[in-house]
């Protein structure tokens, strides 16, 4: 009884690996696949164009990826600890009509980079608050936030577009002095190292998975459950109010749609690089890598001349295959374990 | 105790068989919706009388039919513990290959097409529900993954056409825009089905059933109920309804281009949640999540009569989104109050 009720409070499926062996071999074995799936996706790419593997390919491709990538770090935290944050995409643009907003109006770029933050704190920390203090749903309080902010965003810029930003925050969109990568891109790439250090080496990180797997357990271990989600639901609004200024300024202009609909992508890689759904399982290096795959997938078929929207199929396809495959491989060892049973009884 | 009440909350007993209290709060949690609509519409009469004439009222009934079916579905999907983030997409391929089957018979009946549009949302939703039944994989990431699979179809078969008015017959767009005694058609298709699977979810054994695997999945199979032939049910009827609406989108609209219905699935998501359908499943009505729809199109609807800017609709609208969620946690945790002293008071006596 008390094992239906656990699986029961923790949403898990039955075909969840039972111990922590399997579950380990599960994850090493799914970036695995990720890696050679990466692999497979930059030689598809130098076979489709003969520029697939220049270096300006592969800045272009961190140019269009990197305000999702970064909000895919933050988004892996709190699908970790088993719950969902759809309004990433309306604070990106809420951050980004704001920044606008405030430079027409003579602010200093930096003073309205500070206030962007600002209001990305106070987004998240109502999120977080409606979530953990009021005990509702997180994906109806972020499908609910994600209409509001999306609408502040609107009332702040209604129909302008704000241009005119000083062209060192232009500039961002070039590649770094010297070389040949993006800004943003290189801004993920340390942000990712330090998202991973903290997910993975410190008492903090492993608490998100203790949340994840059994929040009970965990508040009754010492873990403070809600003061931790409200922490990531706050960072969660930080980090998309800083890929929201980031964006106005390769864009080089703000409006109120900006980033409209982009948070089923940041779902989308998040779960691609191997989170699960119902919390408690994910690494950092997935995710990284679901972005790179995707990011070079994105470049490659760009060069093929596959529209962007039909490109959508790829996406949609790496989804299934990402919980089809761990999936079948879990039924294959069912299978086998059972046909091993029936040997053995055989045998006797 | 505090950082499980979400699952107590979702693991109550569901419909109003066997506690009259239950019952009556349950259905307090739709009259609630009811006085919101009234409460909406009235201070907007207050402000202008315009929102009472025949033609806004026509259009506050026919505007949300389309998000009312496949509220209607989605229900279905959620009350069994899933969600079905497809819908939008099986929409808008729906009512492209209808509007298509359309330029090459341009005499075909309204009844076949509406038949056409649902067949294609069935198929998809077949596909929805084989995955998630049978593959036990988790729905959303499923359907997140079929919404990005059906749009990117829809791309490649639109390849940039778009549906001309001109060769949807006059005879389909009546349909679309003419009214019954007063009354919009297709605000009369929405009631129907509304009335049929609200009828289903009351009655019928199969859609109980629904309940008892939203409620519990590892009790309902232990009590024999055909766990996997049910959320493959239920994903059909969504996908069907999903079809539909695309037929109805076309009937509306006459033309359609690849991007018809994209962001739809959090808008039904708002509107079943709205109308008081739990999101981790196991309890609602489907005459809730179509008050809940309706509530949320009366909202907008009143804003513009009531001549607030534009731009302040989505916000105001989001408020009241998350004013809703909150209410009805309230009411949630209240029932589950009532119900513990009920349930003690019968232990000692």
């Amino acid at each position: 009884m008390t094992t239906v009720e656990d699986r029961e409070l923790l949403k898990l499926p039955e075909a969840e690996p039972r111990n922590i062996e399997d579950r380990l071999r599960g994850l090493v074995r799914w970036e695995g696949g990720l890696v050679i799936l990466f692999v497979a996706s930059l030689f598809y790419g130098a076979s489709t164009s003969p520029y697939f593997m220049s270096i300006q390919t592969f800045f272009f491709a961190g140019l269009n990826f990197g305000e999702i990538a970064i909000m895919a770090l933050p988004m892996t935290f709190i699908i970790i600890t088993g719950e969902i944050d759809l309004s990433v995409a309306s604070m990106l643009g809420l951050s980004a009509s704001i920044l606008g907003y405030l430079f027409m109006h003579g602010w200093s770029i930096w003073a309205a980079m500070a206030i962007c933050l600002v209001v990305g704190i106070v987004g998240g920390a109502l999120n977080g608050f409606l979530i953990t203090r009021l005990g509702l749903p997180s994906i109806a309080v972020t499908i609910g936030t994600l209409t509001l902010y999306r609408g502040i965003a609107l009332i702040v810029l209604s129909t302008n577009t704000a241009t005119g930003f000083p062209s060192w925050t232009t500039n961002l969109s070039l590649p770094i002095g010297g070389t040949h990568i993006a800004y943003d891109f290189a801004i993920f790439v340390v942000m990712a190292i330090i998202f991973g250090v903290v997910l993975h080496m410190t008492p903090f990180g492993r608490s998100l998975f203790a949340i994840g797997l059994q929040q009970e357990t965990a508040f009754f271990s010492g873990v403070r459950v809600k003061r931790i989600k409200f922490l990531l639901y706050v960072l969660s609004g930080f980090i998309c109010a800083f890929a929201g200024i980031l964006y106005t300024f390769q864009q080089a202009s703000s409006a109120s749609d900006t980033g409209t609909g982009l948070e089923l992508n940041v779902v989308a890689i998040a779960l691609f690089g191997g989170v699960s759904i119902f919390g408690g399982r994910g690494t950092i290096f997935g995710v990284f890598l679901a972005v790179c795959i995707f990011g070079s997938l994105q470049a490659s078929l760009t060069d093929a001349n596959v529209s962007a929207q039909a490109q959508t199929i790829v996406t949609g396809v790496l989804l299934l295959i990402s919980v089809l495959v761990p999936n079948a491989r879990d039924g294959f060892s069912r299978v086998r374990s059972q046909v091993r049973r029936r040997r053995v009884r055989g045998a006797t | 105790m505090s950082i499980i009440d979400d699952e107590v909350a979702t693991t109550l007993p569901s419909k109003p068989t066997g506690s009259p209290i239950l019952s009556r709060v349950l259905r307090f949690r739709e009259l609630a919706i009811v006085v919101a609509i009234a409460l909406v519409f009235g201070a907007t009469y207050l402000k202008n009388s315009q929102i009472a004439s025949a033609a806004n009222v026509q259009q506050l009934l026919s505007g949300p039919a389309i998000i009312i079916l496949l509220a209607v579905g989605e229900t279905l999907v959620i009350i069994t513990r899933n969600v079905d983030l497809s819908v939008g997409s099986v929409l808008g391929l729906s009512a492209y290959l209808d509007g298509v089957l359309f330029e090459h018979n341009p005499h075909l009946a309204v009844p076949l097409a509406l038949l056409a549009g649902l067949g294609v949302g069935l198929v998809c939703g077949m596909v929805n529900g084989v995955i998630v039944a049978y593959a036990r994989v988790p729905s959303l990431v499923v359907t997140l993954g079929m919404l990005y699979i059906v749009r990117g179809v829809d791309a490649i078969v639109v390849n940039g056409h778009q549906i001309d008015p001109s060769s949807i017959p006059q005879s389909f767009v009546n349909f679309g825009s003419n009214n019954v005694l007063g009354i919009p058609i297709l605000f009369i298709v929405a009631v129907v089905a509304v009335a049929i699977v609200g009828y289903a979810m009351r009655s019928f054994r199969a859609a109980r059933d629904l309940y008892a695997i939203g409620s519990n999945p590892d009790a309902a199979v232990l009590a024999g109920i055909p766990v996997q032939r049910r959320i493959f049910s239920a994903f059909a009827i969504s996908g069907a309804l999903a079809g539909l609406g695309g037929a109805l989108y076309l009937a509306q609209l006459a033309t359609v281009s690849s991007v018809a219905g994209t962001g739809y699935e959090l808008n039904v998501v708002a509107a079943v949640v709205v109308g008081g359908v739990a999101i981790f499943g196991g309890s609602g009505t489907v005459l809730g999540a179509a008050l809940g729809a309706l509530l949320l199109n009366t909202i907008n609807g009143a804003l513009d009569t009531a001549n607030i800017a534009q731009f302040w609709h989505q916000a105001i609208a989001g408020a009241m989104l998350l004013a809703a969620i909150a209410f009805d946690r309230f009411v949630v945790l209240r029932t589950d109050r009532v119900l513990r002293v009920e349930g003690a008071q019968r232990d000692n006596g």
